[in-house]
């Protein structure tokens, strides 16, 4: 069976725990991203898309790869909510189908050198693989 | 005063500096720390999402054993202290995760968050005091103007982390004083180093990390002090020659003002 774009948003949306119907829209998200300027959808937009049932839109988009997980926007935001979790749902949502995964282990030795910390590289299979 | 700790995978390999001296300074202070014995990496992210259950479980594991001691953990490294303090608030306060997480590790007691998560920060302030540092100080850092960089993990989300106000922290201000230094407050002080792009997008952190080094420079920081394995590679290893500015741990300068720095090292 087809799952439909609204029921795929609802349950990204409820996954994330995050009470997206507070959110007014007033983009303070995005003012406070460090990242906004890398993603082609802003995270206030993220959460529109969200609200308005559209999930393909944001699966496409390099939006859910660009996120630092810094929390900021959250941190900023004056209704409680948190793009960030919306954003990690989504890319969830892309990551948890088969060969979706965001790195493969034999790309790591390309991006490290001698100084980086163990710490980075668990970090990006947590984040980018399932 | 005997701690338990938590070292997590980096301290023990890249970022041995952060640990040497963390326990070189508390034997000064009149505390030891004491390895969890066979603790398991936290993740160094914490997984957001409501229905990820496997990926809190080693956590949970370290948390539950040190219940199961005196109940107290103290942490070193930004990230996990972010990842098992937030592991830590789910299995108190959220029932699914607390019932999904017991159901599977089978724990003789079931685990329901009492252990206290303790940054080596807050065990400084709180249980040792900065007077009390202060006092012991052999080598003040005098004339040194020092930068606290903050980054997210410690700080966000302040309803959780409850480590320092999120947007106008102090504790590492307050910190640098107790060692005779002059702290400098910059503006980007708590802003994101950019540290989790360092693999994916070595460019995104690069920006990142000029940015905060030139907010930094503006108000005259001459060194920088941190306590993230992550944001320490990423501002020594990303910034431009021109921009560089030297990066310790906050137990280095520590165990310098109280003049163990170097002793009984190997």
């Amino acid at each position: 069976m087809q799952i439909t774009e609204k029921a795929q948003a609802e349950e990204i949306i409820r996954r994330s725990g995050t009470d997206i119907d507070k959110c007014m829209q007033c983009g303070k998200c995005t003012a406070a991203c460090p990242a906004g300027y890398k993603m082609d959808i802003q995270p206030h937009r993220v959460v529109w898309e969200l609200i308005n049932g559209h999930v393909d839109v944001l699966q496409k988009s390099v939006t859910p790869w660009k996120c630092f997980s810094c929390f900021t926007c959250a941190a900023r935001c004056p209704r409680g909510v948190s793009p960030a979790a919306l954003i990690e749902s989504v890319r969830l949502s892309v990551i948890r189908q088969q060969g979706e995964n965001g790195i493969a282990a034999e790309e790591i030795p390309e991006y490290i050198d001698e100084k980086m910390p163990q710490q980075a590289i668990v970090a990006a299979f947590r984040k980018y693989n399932k | 005063m005997i701690y338990n700790y938590y070292p997590g995978c980096t301290l023990s390999t890249k970022a041995k500096q952060l640990d040497l001296y963390a326990k070189q300074a508390g034997k000064v202070l009149g505390f030891e720390l004491k390895e969890l014995a066979d603790w398991q990496c936290c993740g160094a992210v914490y997984p957001q999402a409501e229905d990820e259950i496997a990926t809190k479980l080693s956590s949970v594991r370290s948390l539950a054993a040190a219940a199961a001691l005196d109940g107290k953990l103290v942490t070193l490294c930004s990230a996990c202290h972010h990842v098992l303090k937030r592991v830590n608030d789910d299995m108190a306060n959220d029932s699914e995760v607390r019932d999904k997480a017991n159901a599977y590790l089978e724990l003789e007691t079931p685990y329901q968050g009492e252990t206290q998560v303790i940054h080596y920060l807050e065990l400084l302030r709180d249980q040792v005091g900065f007077d009390k540092i202060a006092e012991k100080v052999v080598n003040p850092l005098k004339d040194r103007k020092i930068g606290a960089y903050y980054g997210c993990m410690l700080l966000r989300p302040a309803g959780i982390m409850q480590f320092d106000d999120p947007e106008n922290p102090t504790i590492l201000e307050d910190f640098l004083r107790a060692l005779g230094a002059i702290p400098v407050s910059f503006d980007m002080r708590n802003e994101c180093c950019g540290g989790y792009m360092a693999i994916k997008d070595k460019a995104a952190a690069k920006g990142m990390v000029s940015d905060i080094l030139a907010s930094a420079r503006n108000k005259g920081v001459e060194e920088l002090i941190t306590a993230c394995p992550l944001c320490n590679y990423n501002m020594d290893v990303n910034a431009s020659a021109s921009e560089h500015l030297p990066i310790h741990y906050f137990t280095e300068l520590l165990a310098e003002a109280l003049g163990v720095k170097g002793v009984g090292e190997n």
